[in-house]
């Protein structure tokens, strides 16, 4: 698989930063949340470009651990579709922070993952936002596939 | 009449697309057995290697949580709804192998 064949996630650079900004709040505990968004159906069916359009940030459930580990419970997810639902649009993925750790995503990270969804991580380093990564699930749950973040100064459609 | 068993977003395009499918089934087993051999490649990802439920995969009868019933013993009948409900879960701890395409991207 080529770069170029990644899957593409746009966002726009206001929505970057508060992400960003949500992951120094609630440094050294990971921050976590919705990616509400659209789906492009116009292109390959397996890498279809997304556009991130709002966020849901939720509150880290994952009290006994919050350093390396966040949790969404089922009851949230049904929140965050019901919000993107109100806006028309869908859940396409979720983001979440690693403090003082790279923007990878770990074992962890990998066993408790759906398919289909968009995962964004950004790092925080000393309460410094560092860089942003976007990863999806291989189909066969092996290992991730890196999405390319294309930030977009104002939100557009796909 | 049957069992109706909704189908998450992120499990769709392993369903045909479908957001709910019927099965007749008498336990929750039976429809998630029903539900993984009309769409094999669902099974990965709710069930482990061993075939235990996945930790983050929470199933409901009729908005009851199954852990609170008798799992997936849990008796079905006709009319019943079962809902599959993601939890999301992670965090940072060692890293994994990733594509080829993302190593050389990182890399380049």
């Amino acid at each position: 698989m080529n770069i170029s064949d990644s899957p593409k996630v746009f966002i726009s650079a206001e929505l970057a930063e508060k992400i960003r900004l949500h992951g120094v709040e609630t440094y050294p505990h990971e921050c976590c949340g919705a990616l509400l968004g659209r789906e492009s159906t116009n292109t390959h069916a397996t890498a279809r470009p997304r556009e991130i359009l709002d966020l849901f940030p939720l509150i880290n459930r994952r009290d006994d651990s919050p350093r390396n580990r966040f949790s969404i419970t089922p009851r949230d997810v049904i929140e965050a579709d019901r919000s993107a639902q109100a806006r028309g649009l869908d859940v396409v993925g979720w983001y979440h922070s690693h403090p003082d750790h790279p923007a990878k995503p770990s074992e962890y990270d990998r066993e408790h993952a759906w398919p289909w969804y968009s995962y964004i991580i950004v790092s925080v380093h000393e309460r410094i936002p560092q860089d942003m990564t976007s990863w999806r699930l291989r189909d066969d749950r092996a290992a991730y596939t890196q999405e390319n973040i294309e930030i977009r100064r104002e939100p557009c459609n796909t | 009449m049957a069992v109706k068993v909704l189908i998450p977003t992120p499990l769709r395009p392993h369903a045909g697309g479908r957001a709910a499918a019927e099965f007749q089934a008498n336990s929750v087993a039976e429809a998630l057995r029903n539900l993984t051999t009309e769409f094999a490649d669902l099974k990965k990802h709710l069930f482990t290697e061993e075939g235990k439920l996945r930790s983050f995969v929470n199933v409901y009868v009729n908005g009851e949580d199954i852990r609170y019933l008798t799992h997936e013993n849990t008796p079905t009948k006709d009319g019943d709804t079962i809902n599959i409900i993601p939890s999301i879960a992670g965090g940072a701890s060692r890293l994994v192998g990733v594509t080829a395409a993302s190593e050389r991207e990182q890399h380049g």
